[in-house]
């Protein structure tokens, strides 16, 4: 399974979400390979992507996509994030 | 260890109560600290501002907490990080995250450089008190405290 996390430079905030997804789904024992992006990376990446994980800002941007894509709200909770994983996974 | 550690917080890459009207002048506060440190050019700064011109406000990544950054690029000379505290938080225009209390700054000399950081701040912040603390710390050497940081 392929998880994006977007956001502007693919370095920044996507690098956050990437080691927070990652720990939270090791702790849910789910197998997967996360990916931090850019939006200009989107095309590429999106087609064969499960889930992506950003901010508001962004969901637009990602357009129509068969991928779950999971609004992040505050990036420090990892409960948040792991209640907004299994719901998409689940 | 050298390597996932943050780089260091001189007393320079740390305003307290910091005087801003909007975020760009919060933003332009963090850029001047990196600035001062010698982690970056000035140019650093309105590099930070565009960022958050073009992409929107997703650098409010937790309630209170803006993380401002722009790429890797001639204008920074070196790994860094700024912390500014706000006198009065600003609002960057994000849904959820909104009034922005602290402003931390970085600069990362590459990308893998820059990815590393974002971790290691991850392991700092993540569900953590560190925002309220760093709204409330009154020296640099608090600052440092919280976040692990050497001077």
């Amino acid at each position: 399974m392929k998880i994006l996390t977007l956001c502007g430079a693919g370095i920044g905030t996507s690098g956050i979400l990437k080691v927070n997804a990652e720990r939270v789904l090791q702790r849910l024992g789910i197998t997967a390979t996360v990916v931090a992006i850019d939006a200009s990376m989107l095309e590429s990446e999106l087609e064969d992507a499960q889930v992506v994980l950003t901010g508001p800002e962004f969901v637009e941007r990602i357009g129509r996509t068969f991928a779950d894509v999971i609004v992040v709200e505050n990036y420090f909770d990892t409960a948040e994030l792991q209640r907004k994983l299994e719901d998409a996974l689940g | 260890m050298e390597n996932t550690a943050l780089p260091p917080l001189p007393d320079e890459a740390v305003l307290l109560s910091e005087d801003a009207r909007d975020w760009r002048e919060a933003v332009a506060a963090a850029g001047r600290a990196l600035t001062a440190s010698g982690a970056t050019d000035a140019g650093y700064a309105v590099d930070m501002v565009r960022m958050i011109e073009e992409h929107g406000p997703y650098v409010v990544i937790a309630p209170g907490l803006a993380l401002a950054h722009a790429r890797p690029g001639p204008a920074v000379h070196r790994d860094g990080i700024a912390i500014v505290s706000l006198r009065d938080p600003v609002d960057f225009g994000h849904p959820y995250n909104d009034p922005v209390r602290v402003v931390l700054a970085l600069a990362g000399g590459s990308s893998a450089r820059h990815l590393q950081l974002v971790a290691e701040i991850a392991n700092i912040f993540n569900d953590s008190d560190a925002v309220e603390r760093l709204a409330a710390a009154t020296s640099a050497d608090e600052v440092r405290g919280i976040l692990g940081a050497s001077a």
